[in-house]
């Protein structure tokens, strides 16, 4: 049968996808964008598949050729990667419809190599999150990285730094992600996931097992941007294309984050990162100074994409925030919020770009009037920002009221301030954009609305933040029940 | 002692004046062509690392003979051919990047491109 296959279809067709659009391309440069939409809604339709077998049916296990593992690759999807496969897929998907219009305006005439990098960006986070295999996961990210830095630097004259900046940065951390899986595969002599952490048990007491948790634990700090390893981040999202900054923001960092949940908790035991080695206290206390130094960072900013930038910066420091607490609520804010940040954000920063297509202002304080030039557009972007606060019935409430409570739960009153005091700094910045945009001078401002193929998927961003806030029981159900498996 | 650590494990210690060489030619250096040397220094250290990590004393290569022999371990090899393929596209699109910087800017140092780019 077919179904049983789809673990790893989710890959291959995005690679041949991949492959095939140039070949498209030559014959007619205008289907290159339809095609990558296309190959992007079968890898979501796949995605949404998968979660729903494993809610039906539990994890799935494929053995990739037929090789039984830990001698050949697997491919293991539980809850948490089907949650993860569906957010990431469908976030790709509605930025490719946007980005017709969008890269077709700001990158012309590059439609080739854009959209065969796009497909092949979107496989490399899917092939991250799918793999149950830890030197498959370590070829995928970099799969997913090289395709980034070259969807960055199409960005234009200032971009060209900012992806250099990225390429060397994201590459020291890659490589101590291999060197990590150097010791833990030296140790352990296995790359399959499962299989190591079965072995490690009895090998807990050897400092190798300590240097690969602290290679691995930096390495992907920095390729999801935690607080003090963030500098790579503003530039590469100010400067590059407006939709390739919302998908990096959306589902690369979240990526990162996804692996090192995996590896900290599914790889390496639960009680030894929480209990013998501090670990994920010492992340969580990073984390706290990231949420306060990312918002006051993003008030200082006039250019809306870094603003955003910076933004991204202290909302990853939550997710972080609740995965470092390590209690099971905290735990499922955190993961929540990787869904709740994926969506306000994508979604704030395609309004970003819609501003940049119809008007060219990037600078916040020119956006006087925008409120009734682009009704509906700025509608989406009060709706993301209000989620970005933490106001009901939003989704951006209900990760944080997780983590707010997990924190009270835990009795660690200081994070609670951090959440609080960080929420108040968030609505300082998106204030000076509301003051801006709908409470300037009210000059004679003809309505000139952002294209539809625009508009949709921002408007659909801002209906799904609002639905998943009132049905926020759906997602934590699935998240609660991951959660509860691998904490003790 | 400390000869017989030394004399023993001296790919190791290779290993790490390499990458430490490669993190200095990235972070110290302010040309671009030598930040990306340094890149790949560092990525190559990382490879002596797995590869003498499969060697197995007295070892021969990984290939079916006729009496039972001593076989160094060939999983890190195949690891590392996937990593060079990797650590060659990095370097390649660094230095496409490295290109196009120039033709935008005229200069390769970093400073003077902070100054241009303000």
């Amino acid at each position: 049968m077919i179904t049983d296959h789809l673990s790893v279809l989710i890959i291959a067709v995005g690679l041949l996808g991949a492959f095939f659009t140039p070949i498209i391309g030559l014959i007619r440069k205008e289907m290159c964008s339809l095609w990558a939409s296309f190959i992007i809604l079968l890898q979501f339709l796949i995605s949404i598949f998968l979660l729903y077998q494993v809610i039906i049916a539990g994890n799935i296990s494929y053995w990739l050729g037929g090789w039984e593992p830990p001698w050949g690759i697997e491919y293991a999807v539980d809850l948490l990667n089907a949650f993860v496969l569906v957010i990431v897929a469908g976030i790709c998907f509605s930025v490719s419809i946007y980005g017709r219009k969008s890269l077709g305006f700001e990158v012309p005439d590059k439609e080739l190599p854009l959209y065969t990098l796009y497909i092949l960006l979107t496989t490399g986070m899917l092939g991250i999150v799918v793999t149950g295999d830890i030197f498959n996961l370590y070829v995928f990210l970099e799969i997913g990285s090289l395709a980034a830095y070259a969807l960055i630097a199409m960005g234009g004259r200032h971009s060209l730094t900012a992806s250099f900046n990225y390429m060397i940065m994201g590459t020291v951390s890659a490589s101590f992600i291999l060197l990590g899986i150097g010791y833990l595969y030296v140790m352990t002599g296995t790359l399959n996931m499962a299989d190591i952490s079965a072995l490690l048990p009895s090998l807990y007491g050897r400092p190798v097992i300590l240097v690969a948790i602290a290679l691995l634990v930096v390495g992907l700090s920095i390729k999801t941007a935690l607080f003090p390893l963030h500098t790579w981040l503003p530039d590469a999202y100010t400067h590059a294309p407006s939709a390739v900054s919302a998908v990096l923001s959306g589902t690369f960092t979240k990526v990162g984050i996804y692996a090192l949940i995996r590896v900290m908790f599914t790889v390496i035991s639960p009680s030894y990162v929480i209990e013998t080695v501090p670990v994920m206290s010492i992340l969580s206390w990073v984390a706290a100074i990231g949420i306060l130094a990312g918002s006051l960072l993003a008030i200082a900013q006039y250019d809306i994409k870094r603003m955003l930038a910076y933004s991204s910066v202290s909302q990853i420091g939550y997710i972080f925030l609740g995965i470092g607490m390590a209690n099971k609520l905290a735990m499922t804010g955190g993961i929540l919020h990787i869904l709740s940040h994926s969506l306000m954000k994508v979604g704030l920063f395609m309004v970003a770009g819609a501003i940049i297509y119809r008007t060219g202002i990037r600078n916040i304080y020119q956006l006087k009037g925008m409120g009734k030039k682009m009704p509906y557009t700025m509608a989406a972007f009060v709706i993301g920002a209000l989620s970005m606060i933490g106001i009901p019935p939003t989704i951006g409430f209900a990760s944080k009221f997780y983590l707010a409570w997990g924190a009270l739960g835990a009795g660690e009153w200081v994070f609670v301030v951090v959440i609080l005091l960080s929420s108040l700094l968030t609505a300082v910045y998106f204030w000076r954009i509301f003051e801006n945009a709908f409470f300037g001078v009210h000059e004679d401002i003809k309505k000139d609305e952002a294209p539809i193929s625009m508009l949709l998927p921002i408007l659909a961003f801002a209906v799904i933040t609002v639905l998943l806030g009132l049905l926020a029981s759906l997602p934590i159900g699935i998240i609660e029940q991951w959660v509860t498996g691998v904490l003790p | 002692m400390v000869l017989d650590i030394i004399f023993a494990k001296y790919n190791y210690i290779i290993y790490i004046t390499l990458m430490t060489i490669g993190f200095y030619g990235m972070i110290g250096k302010r040309n671009l062509i030598k930040k990306l040397i340094g890149m790949s220094i560092f990525q190559y250290s990382i490879f002596l690392f797995y590869v003498s990590a499969a060697d197995v004393s007295g070892g021969t290569a990984p290939i079916l003979l006729k009496e039972p022999a001593v076989y160094v371990n060939p999983l890190p090899h195949v690891l590392i051919l996937t990593a060079i393929v990797v650590a060659v596209s990095t370097l390649a699109v660094g230095l496409s990047l490295v290109i196009r910087i120039y033709k935008e800017f005229g200069t390769l140092d970093e400073d003077k491109i902070i100054e241009l780019s303000r």
